[in-house]
């Protein structure tokens, strides 16, 4: 077992992790921050993505404690996040979602493309969205919210 | 899907790395950025008794251009190599294939080095630095040492790294004048791992092929350099016939493995298709440079 310490939604947390537990086992079981799904448990589906250090990440395949000292937000720690707030209500307006089991990671791999890539238009969102994966199939929904939000963070620079 | 029990160490310098494995060797574990292992742990295919854990090592990280040759420190982390203007500017080829290794998430954590050192026969990185010419640099508490891009894969996820060294940089030829490079791959999905692939650095004027290295991945058991598809083709105009010619010979080159991916013959299938493109691409270049 291992002392560590992360930032957690804003909050510093020191806990003691056995080192084969992955950030995404550690937060759902020890935190409750169950808006992390677990798919495939090995990078594939992408469901498990939180942001940590500003940048998206499988939570899955990252151990808990080589994040020592790392600043995690998750979807519960999102609402005071513009850009997730925003995507939120996009995804909302433009029916981003059907059973929602891949929308946390989604908005998490949203915002990093709305933030990157400014200038994307929708063959490049499709690229950039390969690693979720929506098992309802919902890309259409899902490109048409992030493409609004992108428009609009361009109507609002200009 | 969970990963074994095992004990794990931080290593806070290279030294005290470097000791861990000389005391653990084949027991022991690398965990950079842990995208192909912790995988490979949670199915359980590999049991370590110790993961030493290198990403406080910021001294094996960064991108730098040294006697012509771009220096890529082991832990550099992909995303960071996507976004290098050096790498944008003197490896074209490496650029090309950034896109192609995993999806964004994957990238901001897996390293440049832990591509290398895994040796997957589907990765792009090992047939990039194979068709460049590059040298590995590892080290143990025995020294250090240079190996050759052409003698550092062995087989199936085998290399010459010894399991009490750690891979501390590729050094990797700069782009020279009168050399394009193109990079090809297919995958049933953008990231995924190919089923076909192809890295290609050649010495063209627009019209002939003085020489050329194509290396093929996601076939055989490692990056696998064509010589015969190259011979056909070499000191002759480019045309249709030498299309033709460099794809009948590559069955001569490449003799790929079923997998999940695809068919051997399938995958053959595509490699040649992929040849015929990625040299017209490399002419296209060369025209129009």
């Amino acid at each position: 077992m291992m002392e560590t310490t992360l930032t957690i939604n804003g909050e510093s947390i020191t806990a003691t992790v056995e080192p084969r537990t992955t950030l995404a086992d550690f937060l759902r079981e020890q935190r409750r921050l169950t808006g992390i799904h677990l798919g495939c448990e090995h990078g594939v589906c992408g469901a498990c993505t939180i942001m940590v250090d500003g940048e998206p990440v499988r939570s899955c395949i990252l151990y808990a404690v080589s994040c020592d000292g790392a600043h995690i937000q998750t979807i519960e720690g999102s609402d005071t996040d513009p850009v997730i707030v925003a995507l939120q209500a996009s995804f909302t307006a433009h029916h981003g979602l059907q059973c929602g089991y891949c929308t946390p990671a989604m908005l998490f791999t949203a915002r990093d493309i709305v933030t990157r890539l400014p200038d994307a238009d929708e063959d490049r969102v499709r690229l950039e969205l390969a690693g979720n994966i929506c098992r309802c199939t919902g890309y259409a929904g899902i490109v048409r919210a992030i493409m609004a939000v992108l428009h609009d963070r361009r109507a609002k620079n200009e | 899907m969970k990963a074994p029990k095992m004990t794990y160490a931080r290593a806070d310098s290279v030294a005290q790395a470097l000791a861990l494995l000389a005391e653990h060797g084949d027991g022991a574990n690398v965990l950079a950025g842990g995208q192909s292992l912790m995988p490979t742990l949670n199915m359980r295919l590999s049991k370590p008794d110790l993961l030493i854990d290198i990403n406080r090592l910021e001294d094996l990280a960064g991108i730098s251009v040294e006697d012509d040759a771009v220096r890529i420190g082991a832990l550099t982390r992909h995303a960071a190599v996507q976004r290098s203007p050096i790498v944008a500017e003197h490896l074209p080829l490496i650029a090309e294939a950034m896109p192609h290794v995993a999806h964004v998430a994957v990238r901001n954590r897996g390293t440049f080095g832990g591509s290398i050192a895994l040796a997957d026969p589907a990765a792009e990185l090992p047939a990039c630095i194979l068709a460049l010419g590059a040298t590995i640099t590892v080290e143990s508490v025995r020294g250090r040492r240079d190996i050759a891009a052409a003698d550092f894969f062995k087989g199936l996820f085998e290399t010459e790294r010894q399991p009490d060294e750690l891979l501390i940089e590729i050094r990797i030829p700069c782009q020279r004048p009168g050399t394009v490079h193109a990079f090809m791959e297919l995958s049933r999905r953008q990231g995924d791992f190919a089923i076909a692939g192809v890295a290609c650095a050649a010495e063209t004027d627009g019209e002939t092929v003085t020489d050329a290295k194509l290396v093929y991945f996601a076939s055989e058991d490692r990056p696998t350099l064509a010589a015969n598809a190259v011979a056909a083709i070499a000191g002759k105009v480019w045309s249709d016939e030498s299309r033709s010619a460099a794809m009948a010979a590559l069955s001569e080159d490449l003799d790929p493995m079923d997998n999940l991916q695809g068919s051997a013959a399938f995958k053959l299938h595509l490699q040649r298709v992929l040849t015929g493109r990625v040299l017209d691409q490399a002419i296209e270049r060369a025209r129009a440079a």
